[in-house]
């Protein structure tokens, strides 16, 4: 093929053959496309640190900056974190002094039960995927198929049995009957994710582990579990974010000691009877986001590297 | 696989040794059902869950000392899920054949009248109806308009280029915020004086824009909200997919000159298949469960309501827990027929090829 270099290639546009790097150009287009996505998000990001009095204004500030020049002054606010402080600490009654609102507490439940029961649906939910995968049992589709209905009903359906249950057992209210409510509600995910990339591995490796003695659980440990980390943390990352967003449960479960920060920031705007408080909601909204972000973010890497592992073909 | 020793062969019947589960599960149904019958319900709950823990034990010995490390692995998470969610399912499915309230300590067994009720009352099965079919077109659109926006995404970072990792956590973070707040904020976007979608309208044709007036336009919403927090799910499963192709069976592709469209379809569909098969699959079963952002953004005014949504005002604000009961398993019968279609298919393309 005789290489003629376009100027649309030489600004960086490649042609679209799937192979190699495409430049800045491409770059740029997907910033664009990335941008427009991400407006809705970067919207309630700018309501969190607008004052209060032009947050519903017409027409809607959009910048808190002018971006020298290039937006009208009717469009700019000059932003104020006023909003952040008044999460933990705000006046409750109308010209009240300010009070603690416990959300400290609820980051720190939301935290807490999330990365244990996610942690803990990995390791339960790795364990049985291996098993499904490497030793079937009799009727093993069935079961598996069984796991998947867990999925299926509407949480309002279990909640009813899983209430008087908690009640009998003293679980309401407390953290281990949350945790392990929503290590179950994780485990479907987690068998069927872990299950497709242990099927994917090659078998010569470990059966050659096995014919020079090694036994069962070196097997799995040091030649399975190494090729699997990076689907390990796409399992937990996506396990994390229904956990951490996770509402129906935590409001009918938690007690007040176990209140997450979901249930408390609905409690939080639409109490007082005044509508919904759009920067405050904003604000809990970003302070929330950040440790979901964090973690995604530093496994970005994993995330894609690993799912391509389990998808390489025996 | 090849193994040292020969596994012990099962313990009689009658022998009292700790591998013995049969005798085990015996003894702890007697112990259980006696515990029940007699004791408070909250000492009989410790001492049956002290026999299930007994049983549970026995039965790893025997797995142990048999070599039966299927069932040894995946103990621990059926055990789980039956305690967290098999147990209730089967709860709640036996509370369908009862006339049963939350708020009230009557029970009594009606057979499968709450069933016939719910299919075939005029007032009831009216509603029911109105939602099913409500709910079947917001599978379709969200569900739709996921897999093609989750595809075109993931095309378009398949590729390597500069600040991708940057570019690609924008993309993701839709999928990362609260429904709450994302659902309460759509109102606010939408919403006919405030919102930007209404302004810029406004700006446009200068005439007032109200979106969610109408059932098209709360629908529209709606799969919109929906649509845009759930395609990065998509996305990265697909992503997942085209970035573990390997590259030389394009490279071999250009050279014959084969076009694009089958390069898609010999090459790259193969790679994809599997994890599109599982998005699709839990996009579908929870694109079924929609009900958040319907109660947040219309509260399931202008014929929005769905089979979810209803059911929690049947189960949680009416109390009728019976009635909620039989429809979620009409529900679950339809996803799982569902569902194993889905797989059936997948099944059969597999093999086909």
């Amino acid at each position: 093929m005789v290489d003629k270099v376009s100027i649309w290639e030489a600004l960086g546009f490649r042609k679209a053959s799937g192979v190699g790097e495409a430049g800045w150009g491409y770059t740029l287009i997907v910033a664009i496309v990335s941008f427009i996505y991400f407006i809705p998000v970067l919207m309630i990001i700018f309501m969190a640190i607008k004052p209060q009095d032009v947050a519903l204004s017409v027409p809607p500030t959009l910048s808190p900056t002018s971006l020298f020049g290039l937006i009208p002054d009717a469009y700019v606010f000059s932003p104020t974190l006023e909003n952040f402080t008044s999460v933990f600490s705000r006046s409750m009654t109308a010209g009240g002094a300010p009070e603690d609102t416990g959300f400290d507490r609820y980051f720190f439940n939301s935290i807490v039960i999330a990365t244990v029961s996610v942690m803990l649906a990995l390791v339960i939910g790795t364990l049985a995927a291996f098993g499904f995968s490497r030793y079937p049992l009799k009727g093993n589709d069935t079961y598996l198929f069984i796991i998947l209905t867990t999925r299926m009903l509407p949480a309002i359906v279990v909640i009813i049995p899983v209430i008087l249950m908690f009640r009998v057992a003293g679980l309401s209210g407390s953290y281990i009957g949350i945790i392990l409510l929503y290590t179950a509600f994780n485990l479907a995910f987690t068998i069927w994710m872990m299950k497709s990339f242990f099927d994917e591995l090659s078998l010569d490796v470990e059966d050659a582990a096995r014919i020079d003695g090694s036994s069962e659980i070196k097997v799995f440990f040091k030649i399975c579990l190494p090729q699997v980390v990076a689907g390990l943390a796409a399992t937990f990352v996506f396990g994390l974010i229904l956990t951490w967003n996770e509402f129906l449960f935590a409001l009918l479960l938690s007690g007040t000691d176990t209140r997450t920060v979901p249930v408390a920031m609905n409690q939080a705007v639409s109490s007082g009877g005044r509508g919904t408080d759009w920067t405050l909601l904003a604000a809990i909204e970003t302070l929330f986001l950040i440790p979901v972000f964090l973690v995604t973010f530093f496994l970005q890497n994993h995330l894609l590297r690993g799912v391509t592992f389990g998808t390489v073909k025996r | 696989m090849t193994s040292t020793t020969v596994p012990a062969a099962p313990p009689a019947f009658t022998a009292f040794s700790p591998d013995n589960w049969r005798l085990a599960l015996i003894a702890g149904i007697v112990i259980s059902a006696v515990a029940i019958a007699a004791l408070p319900s909250g000492v009989a709950f410790w001492i049956t869950g002290i026999m299930m823990a007994l049983v549970a034990i026995a039965a790893t010995m025997n797995a142990v000392r048999r070599r039966y490390y299927g069932g040894l692995l995946v103990a621990p998470a059926i055990a789980v899920l039956f305690v967290m969610n098999i147990f209730p399912l089967l709860w709640s499915l036996g509370l369908s054949f009862f006339a049963y309230q939350s708020n009230q300590q009557t029970i009594r067994f009606v057979g499968l009248n709450n069933y016939i009720k719910v299919l075939t009352n005029d007032l009831a099965a009216k509603d029911n109806w109105a939602a099913l079919t409500n709910t079947a077109m917001f599978v379709v659109f969200t569900v739709a308009a996921q897999m093609v926006i989750g595809f075109l995404l993931a095309l378009l970072f398949s590729k390597q280029f500069p600040l991708r990792k940057y570019l690609l956590i924008l993309v993701l973070t839709p999928m990362m915020l609260s429904v709450v707040a994302a659902g309460v904020f759509f109102t606010y976007y939408y919403d006919p004086t405030f919102g930007i979608l209404s302004y810029i309208m406004r700006e446009m044709t200068g005439e007032q824009f109200i979106l969610m007036d109408n059932k098209a336009g709360a629908v529209a919403g709606i799969v919109f909200a929906d649509a845009w927090m759930w395609s990065p799910f998509v996305m990265l499963l697909v992503l997942a997919g085209l970035v573990s192709v390997p590259k030389y069976l394009y490279e071999a592709a250009a050279i014959d000159r084969v076009s694009g469209w089958r390069q898609f379809r010999t090459i790259t569909f193969p790679y994809i298949r599997g994890l599109l098969m599982l998005a699709l699959l839990f996009r579908t079963i929870e694109a079924f469960k929609i009900a958040d952002l319907v109660i947040l953004l219309t509260k399931g005014g202008n014929d929005t309501m769905t089979i979810s949504y209803h059911l929690i005002r049947i189960a949680n604000e009416q109390n009728k827990t019976s009635e909620g009961a039989a429809i979620s398993y009409l529900m679950l019968f339809m996803v799982i027929v569902l569902t194993n279609l889905y797989l059936y298919l997948a099944n059969r393309r597999t093999q086909g090829n």
